[in-house]
């Protein structure tokens, strides 16, 4: 099989943000990773090919410094990797969805393309349909159950209210992953090594034909979400306590 | 002047009243034309509800010889018409599970430019509000497009009434499935279980909860209220409580209006998933505990004495 997982290169969800200009943030002095999501699809990759023979290949859209999680990609069992550069901190997901749909044809053949549900730092969750309706093949995100069949991908989600869905989707398909779907590894030192050693091919996007100026959404502007200044402490015994703030949420926050 | 759709989201044939929030921020958008578009349940029943929060045209959607439920790819393709045949000028619905998957297979199919998650939403300067780095940053995003795609939080926008006399309507699309994914079934596991984005009111419990068992004590709470329960990641990888009922990173984003955290100690990534929610409590034993820093309202105590005595005392004064 030849599978794909399309792996973002994040701002460590424990990081903190320094808002730079308008929009923009000092991603010098702050710490990456893999997105979290797209572990589960580096996961799923690798025990298919484990399975059932292949390759896998990682292919990331994002600046030089991406490369590392594709490295971290390369530790968990991923074969070879393609790194398109841009030079810009964002790109609308319609321009990311047509870098990694014509690398990926360039390449070769899929029978599955992996990705996180959504990426953490931009929190758009919707490359991945785009980038199958590119490429005219069907998507279904946030599964956390799969199994491969003749032709096909039996897969399930969650659809809210304590529901699950269960979908028949004919391959070649785009799939999102999610919590659940497996338990990503840890990789060992000697993966880790053997990972500095496997090829990572890099491109500008500009070398795919792609255009950055043609984007259908632009972040204008960043601020920091305002915190909260502190609790107000409820003192006095429990019972007391407790009143206290029964009396707060009915009478001035009037929320219950 | 803006024609504004809305897709309706109903749940065992009523509307949810989440979908109230988002007629109310479509009506803020000056003298446009609100039409309400729904896909399941019927549009009859929900002509009332809908019509009282403004809707002035309430739609039933249909596919040509096909049955919209099963199949995602065709509820995107008859969104695509109706956007087309009523000239549009935006679509708003729910970022709920089923909301963000069809907004983005209908942006994809139509190549328009989507905002899911959104907070808030501009018309006149085409822009949106919303969460960026895992809710740590407000992102104000541009909208390029010819129509604007925006997935609102649910509960993240208010609802007020604005009555109005919804007129009804039906409009069948002539449209294909591509056949590629079929719906093989739809299961519910737990009927009375209200869905944890959705929710007003969410009482979470944290590690300290010990075990699978101990969430009783938060459900009977929580359900006082009308509202779900929630866990940590903690609680989740400890196997006291389902995936599905994580908040936080890696797991829900939720915006209730009362949020109510047991024994959690107020982790960056669990922040990331409730941080906007209107009041946040916490209750825990440690006075120290960062979750102090960053909520409303605090009372240092063990959440198995507090919550059986918050439990009490809500059954008293509600």
């Amino acid at each position: 099989m030849q599978i794909y997982v399309c792996v973002k290169h994040v701002p460590d969800t424990a990081a903190n943000i320094k808002i730079v200009g308008e929009n923009g943030f000092d991603d010098a002095g702050c710490k990456f990773i893999a997105n979290p999501y797209d572990e589960y699809a580096v996961e799923q990759a690798v025990q298919l090919v484990e399975k059932n023979g292949g390759e896998v290949i990682v292919v990331t859209v994002g600046k030089a410094v991406a490369a590392a999680t594709i490295r971290a990609a390369m530790a968990m069992g991923a074969h070879r990797g393609i790194l398109i550069t841009v030079d810009s901190q964002f790109l609308d997901s319609q321009t990311t969805a047509q870098a990694l749909k014509v690398a990926i044809e360039q390449d070769g053949k899929p029978d599955i393309i992996f990705t996180g549900k959504g990426a953490v730092d931009s929190e758009g969750f919707q490359t991945l349909y785009r980038l199958a309706a590119g490429m005219n093949l069907p998507v279904v995100n946030e599964i956390n159950k799969m199994e491969l069949g003749e032709g096909k991908a039996t897969v399930g989600h969650e659809i809210g209210g304590g529901a699950r869905e269960v979908l028949d989707v004919s391959l070649p398909c785009v799939l999102g992953t999610t919590k659940g779907l497996n338990e990503p590894r840890y990789p060992k030192f000697p993966d880790i090594m053997k990972a500095k050693k496997k090829e990572i091919k890099q491109i500008t996007i500009a070398d795919l034909g792609i255009s950055v100026d043609g984007a259908q959404s632009e972040l204008e502007k960043l601020e920091k979400t305002p915190d909260r200044s502190g609790a107000k402490m409820l003192e006095g015994d429990v019972r007391q306590a407790v009143e206290e703030l029964v009396n707060i949420l009915k009478e001035e926050e009037k929320v219950i | 002047m803006a024609t504004i759709g809305i897709l309706i989201e109903t749940e065992d044939g009523n509307v949810k009243d989440t979908n109230f929030g988002v007629l109310t921020a479509a009506r803020g958008q000056g003298d446009g034309t609100i039409i309400a578009l729904m896909m399941d349940g019927s549009a009859d029943g929900a002509k009332d509800a809908l019509g009282k929060y403004g809707a002035q045209k309430v739609v039933q959607l249909s596919a040509d010889g096909a049955d919209l439920s099963t199949s995602h790819d065709l509820k995107a393709r008859t969104l695509a018409a109706a956007i087309e045949h009523y000239s549009l000028d935006a679509l708003l619905g729910l970022a709920s599970a089923q909301g963000r998957d069809i907004f983005a297979r209908l942006a994809a199919f139509m190549n328009l430019p989507l905002a899911s998650d959104c907070m808030a939403v501009d018309m006149a300067a085409k822009t949106v509000k919303k969460s960026h780095f895992s809710g740590k940053a407000f992102a104000t995003i541009k909208m390029l497009g010819k129509v604007m795609l925006c997935a609102i939080r649910p509960n993240a926008i208010d609802a007020v009434e604005a009555p109005a006399d919804a007129a009804m309507e039906s409009f069948a699309a002539s449209v294909q499935d591509p056949g590629l994914v079929k719906v093989v079934e739809v299961k519910k596991e737990a009927a009375d279980e209200v869905d944890l984005t959705e929710a007003g009111v969410i009482v979470t419990g944290g590690r300290p909860i010990a075990s699978a068992d101990n969430y009783k004590i938060l459900d009977e709470c929580a359900k006082l209220l009308g509202g779900a329960i929630g866990a940590s990641r903690a609680a989740v990888d400890a196997g006291f409580a389902p995936h599905a009922m994580q908040v936080g990173q890696t797991g829900k984003t939720v915006s209730p209006r009362l949020y109510i955290g047991c024994g959690l100690s107020g982790s960056v990534q669990h922040f990331a998933g409730m941080k906007t929610s209107k009041v946040i409590v916490a209750i825990n034993t440690d006075k120290d505990a960062p979750i102090f820093e960053k909520c409303d309202y605090g009372i240092i105590g063990d959440l198995f004495d507090v919550v059986p005595v918050l439990t009490e005392v809500l059954k008293e004064k509600l």
